[in-house]
């Protein structure tokens, strides 16, 4: 089972490059860069930040797109208390490493009991912690060194992130739709409204496909 | 600290902390609170609403324009990719190269 957590943990934590790279790219320095993946650690979250951060949106737009993407660890954390039931310190641990990763092995780990599911939650948990860290300032050591970064591509690497992202969520017609509706909203806005709030805008299509049955 | 706090600090230190209370919370509440059908649903659609309106901003968007360049062909790069199951890594790779390539034509 730690041969799973770990196949999680890998790849995913060398995603951190990629974020360590996209950050510098914005304009963040490498200690905001890596106190993100030390501090905020939820991919999703980080590269939004940076990513409206760095399309010169406020700060305000940035915290709002991070923590509505951060929402959904709240929603993972509800689902993993009673399986996890900690207190204190191992609690506030535990809350910090609560993730889809970490979140999806613990679940996929729960037919085998709930000791399978404990184990599962740690062990991706903190190898993605691990790994996402060591990543992010690789990358971040690395797109700093390279210099422009429209001349090396990552001002397309960063939407590709977004999709990458995106991507597997997308099972449904439903869901490709709000994608796509989600989209064009954005850009409709992009010429009136200020940088970032585009953005945040489209959780209105959430909610409203959201609110009725499939 | 008498460095001033600059957007991008206030941007990373804040979201950090309410990134960590959410997930804090989650651990905090009774389970039904928040575990209902509706908040399901919404909570599944807003990454793809917000990380679809992220890639679009983020392909064609300039200050306060729209616009075609370079961009998109590494996020289609990417798409194609992402279609053949490529690796993350792989995939924003590629699409760096295909932009970089197009870019500095």
């Amino acid at each position: 089972m730690l041969r799973d957590s770990l196949a999680v943990a890998i790849p995913v934590g060398t995603y951190g490059a990629a974020f360590g790279a996209a950050s510098i790219a914005a304009g963040f320095s490498i200690l905001q860069t890596c106190l993100l993946s030390l501090l905020l650690f939820s991919g999703a979250s980080q590269f939004a930040v940076v990513g409206v951060m760095g399309a010169g949106g406020s700060a305000i737009s940035a915290i709002a797109t991070g923590s509505l993407l951060g929402f959904r660890n709240g929603l993972y954390g509800l689902k993993m208390a009673p399986i996890l039931k900690l207190r204190g310190i191992k609690k506030v641990i535990a809350a910090q490493l609560t993730i889809d990763e970490s979140t999806g092995v613990a679940i996929g780990q729960e037919p085998r009991g709930e000791e399978a599911s404990r184990y599962g939650f740690w062990a991706t948990g903190i190898g993605v912690y691990v790994f996402w860290n060591l990543f992010t300032l690789f990358g971040a050591i690395g797109a700093q060194a390279i210099g422009n970064p429209s001349a090396w591509g990552l001002d397309a690497a960063v939407p590709a992130a977004f999709l990458g992202l995106v991507w597997p969520r997308l099972i449904d017609n439903k869901s490709r739709l709000v994608a796509i509706t989600a989209a064009l909203l954005a850009l409709a806005l992009t010429p009136i409204a200020p940088a970032g709030v585009p953005i945040i805008t489209t959780v209105v299509i959430a909610v409203i496909f959201g609110w009725k049955k499939s | 600290m008498e460095k001033v706090m600059t957007p991008i600090w206030i941007a990373t230190l804040v979201t950090s902390f309410i990134c960590f209370v959410l997930k804090l919370l989650g651990y905090s509440l009774p389970e039904s609170i928040l575990n209902k059908p509706i908040v399901q649903r919404i909570n599944s659609l807003i990454p793809i609403a917000l990380l679809s309106a992220l890639v679009a901003v983020q392909t064609f968007g300039i200050d306060k324009s729209v616009q075609i360049d370079h961009r998109l062909a590494g996020v289609v790069v990417a798409g194609i990719a992402l279609r053949f199951k490529a690796s993350f890594p792989v995939m924003m790779l590629l699409a760096a190269i295909t932009s970089a390539v197009i870019n500095n034509l």
